[in-house]
């Protein structure tokens, strides 16, 4: 009977320890993701929609950190250009028009939904879940999350899906952003 | 002098683990498509076995046979090889992210494999000293490493020959592997051991 005891506490013993040296590993050996890739990350606009040609803004941003171009992320436009370019510094370049144009007001999504089939297409579509529905089902847009990547207007098959600027409302009516917020533009004037 | 070199031969070419004891067979069929990730793989087996020999032995001798607890030298085996090889990695990856590109994949892979518990019960089977647990999980890593490199070599030759049809892939990588077995055979009685 002792001798199973003695077992046991050898097994949960040697068990502790170990487990003990490990959590020490884990906590002592972090290593830290590589920092200018979080900086980068940060400045893209997450919206997720793979317009640059990578599956989400964290990849693009690894590229840029690998020495990608800065400049093919439309969602941002060119704030998020100048302000890439001001990081990594290096010249701001025009948007590359090969992945899409930067819309002038900001867009959302807006189904017809007396025109939805259902076919689920836009849900798998959207990058960042916006839009609810079920198969055989109308499907709507969640205008608070719609970033109006515009991603979800192509693969619908009765092109049911409109694009529609944001109206200004008491709500979201704010001041004019001041000109020279950002050190390039102040060097520039 | 001459005791530690019988052992080195031995475990290297005559009781080679792979070839003519058939452990670790996984890593030598699976990682052996490319000389690169072969390489990779040798050199992660040869750090793991040699350290797992020397931690098990420890273990065994100060832990198991005071406590009169040789019955659970498998299980704990098992535990003290994860511990060192989880924690050698975490420690590698801080410290020299090259070397952890080399060995870091292979690293958790070769944990568990049959070779290195292997090893260590092979050392306690064969009452193996200090030293000698060490130079024999050693040169069992060397052996596997040899085996494995020529065997990759050859995978690499093999990729671009003219194999039949019904042998291509995974069959004439089989033959290959019981051709070069049969090679090994030819070194029993090199030394006796």
């Amino acid at each position: 009977m002792s001798s199973i005891l003695i077992a046991i506490l050898l097994l949960a013993t040697l068990a502790l320890i170990f487990g003990a040296i490990l959590g020490f590993a884990a906590v002592r050996f972090k290593v830290e993701g590589n920092p200018i890739v979080d900086q980068i990350d940060n400045l893209l606009p997450q919206t997720q929609c793979g317009q640059c040609s990578y599956p989400g803004c964290k990849p693009y941003a690894e590229a840029i950190a690998g020495g990608e171009k800065i400049n093919k992320c439309p969602p941002g436009g060119e704030s998020t250009i100048i302000a890439l370019a001001d990081l990594l510094g290096v010249e701001p370049e025009p948007l590359d028009a090969e992945h899409g144009a930067e819309s002038a007001v900001p867009m959302v999504a807006l189904i017809r939904e007396d025109e939805c089939i259902g076919c689920t297409k836009c849900i798998q579509a959207c990058p960042i879940d916006a839009i609810m529905g079920a198969a055989k089902q109308m499907h709507t847009v969640i205008a608070d999350e719609c970033t109006g990547c515009d991603l979800c207007v192509e693969p619908c098959p009765v092109d049911c899906i409109d694009m529609v600027p944001i109206e200004t409302t008491v709500q979201n009516w704010h001041w004019d952003k001041p000109d020279n917020l950002i050190a390039t533009s102040k060097e520039a004037h | 002098m001459t005791d530690y070199l019988l052992i080195l031969v031995s475990t290297i070419l005559v009781n080679n683990f792979v070839l003519v004891q058939f452990l670790g067979l996984c890593p030598f069929m699976g990682v052996s498509n490319k000389l690169e990730t072969a390489i990779g793989m040798s050199a992660a087996t040869t750090f793991v076995l040699t350290l797992a020999s020397v931690c098990s032995y420890l273990v065994y001798t100060y832990l198991l046979v005071p406590l009169d607890l040789e019955y659970l030298r498998t299980i704990s085996f098992i535990m003290v090889i994860a511990v060192v090889v989880g924690f050698t990695e975490m420690a590698i990856r801080k410290t020299s992210p090259l070397l952890y590109r080399v060995l870091g994949i292979f690293l958790p892979l070769i944990t568990t494999n049959c070779a290195v518990l292997g090893v260590a019960l092979l050392n306690i089977k064969r009452d193996n000293s200090f030293v000698e647990s060490i130079l024999y999980g050693f040169g069992a890593a060397v052996g596997f490493s040899l085996v494995m490199v020529l065997f990759a070599a050859m995978r690499e030759r093999i990729a671009v020959a003219d194999v039949p049809k019904p042998f291509q892939g995974s069959a004439i990588a089989m033959i290959t592997a019981g051709l070069m077995s049969l090679a090994f055979l030819g070194f029993t009685g090199l030394v006796s051991i």
